[in-house]
């Protein structure tokens, strides 16, 4: 019976991790762990879930195990894949070795869309976006800044492991180049570009998560997504106040 | 010139998708929500309602079809909120307190921030609301 516990408490972990690890609300990740936990016959578990790190006890037994999660990103599609696996666990669809190989498969898969399509994706929201507050002649100079926005972000984050950082300098960037662009007199309106450039950089799911944790009544995870929320605000606005005082 | 703002805003909604990774499949719907909220902010300003009402308005929108969205393809709703609020995002208030502060202008800039904070409350007061609906909902046999 041990045993079966301590393979039970495996799979949940893994499940919690990833989910956890590819940006879904601790409050998700808690109701999915025990949701596997009970469809595996181990009814009375308990976690708690930080956006930081996952503790997971079962009553009665004396194993509780932590782990920590330090890489965090946003890959909202590993989010639905396990929430899907946990659904089919839950309707006894799949049996503990089953629900393993298919956890692992997905911790195996690659982050989302690769690279390129995603600047390709920021570059033409950013277009989108700053046509949308500022009129159709505002597309093609915010392909450009925001595009390179958005892939500065990426590469500084890479090099320099601090978020905020790599947020304040993609600001900066696309600031620069909406300014280059203005004094070369290829654009008037500054403001609704940079906007736009910089829309690709915005903390939408921290806000959402924040919100929803909240409301979930996990007060820690939802005041420290906030926090997230905030502080990348701050970064990007940070970015932009500086390209604006150099003007 | 509607037709085009729908457009847009949805083409944007669905690129934003594609950055947070959304899986493919689904792409197109959290466009769709992102046009639906886009165009629920638009049409409330335009019939002259203060644009911190509009963004409640078009959070709690965004938020109501996520959720019915998360219902019908068993998918988690945060998946179509995050794409569907950024449009609604107070990008252009905060641009604009922002450029004050650097011209050392903070009379000016203070009303444009406390406005910007305002949209974000109306933001997460709308998906409060629609989650309060979202449980009524639920509950219903």
């Amino acid at each position: 019976m041990t045993e079966r516990i301590d393979e039970v408490m495996e799979i949940c972990l893994l499940a919690g991790k990833l989910m956890l690890e590819s940006g879904g609300e601790t409050y998700r990740v808690e109701d999915t762990m025990g949701r596997i936990a009970a469809s595996f016959g181990v009814s009375r578990s308990h976690s708690y879930v930080t956006p930081t790190g996952i503790m997971f006890s079962v009553e009665g037994t004396n194993v509780t195990r932590f782990i920590r999660i330090s890489e965090r990103s946003t890959d909202l599609s590993k989010v639905a894949l396990v929430n899907h696996i946990s659904r089919r666990i839950s309707s006894g669809e799949l049996s503990l070795d089953g629900a393993r190989k298919e956890l692992e498969r997905i911790q195996q898969l690659p982050l989302g869309y690769p690279l390129w399509q995603q600047t390709a994706a920021a570059a033409a929201a950013s277009a989108c976006f700053a046509s949308l507050l500022g009129g159709m002649n505002h597309f093609l100079p915010s392909l450009l800044s925001g595009g390179m926005a958005f892939w500065c972000f990426e590469m500084m984050h890479r090099f320099v492991k601090i978020r905020f950082f790599a947020e304040f300098f993609a600001a900066f960037v696309a600031g620069g180049i909406v300014l280059l662009m203005e004094s070369a007199g290829f654009v008037r309106d500054v403001g609704n570009m940079m906007i736009g450039s910089v829309m690709p950089l915005v903390p939408g799911l921290a806000i959402t998560n924040a919100v929803r944790d909240l409301m979930a009544g996990h007060l820690i995870a939802g005041l420290s997504r906030g926090a997230e929320a905030f502080l990348t605000a701050f970064a990007i606005g940070t970015g932009i106040a500086f390209v604006l005082s150099i003007r | 010139m509607i037709v085009m703002q729908l457009l847009l805003s949805f083409v944007a909604s669905t690129l934003f998708g594609m950055i947070f990774n959304v899986p493919p499949r689904l792409l197109p719907h959290s466009g769709f929500v992102g046009m639906s909220g886009w165009a629920a902010y638009t049409f409330a300003v335009r019939s002259s309602v203060d644009s911190v009402i509009a963004t409640f308005i078009a959070a709690f929108f965004v938020a109501f079809l996520s959720n019915a969205f998360a219902r019908r393809y068993r998918a988690p709703a945060t998946i179509f909120i995050v794409p569907g609020i950024l449009p609604l995002v107070p990008g252009g208030t905060a641009f604009e307190a922002m450029r004050h502060v650097v011209m050392n202008d903070y009379n000016a800039a203070i009303p444009l921030a406390a406005k910007a904070f305002m949209i974000s409350g109306a933001i997460a007061m709308g998906l409060i609301f629609s989650e309060v609906v979202n449980q009524l909902v639920k509950r219903r046999p």
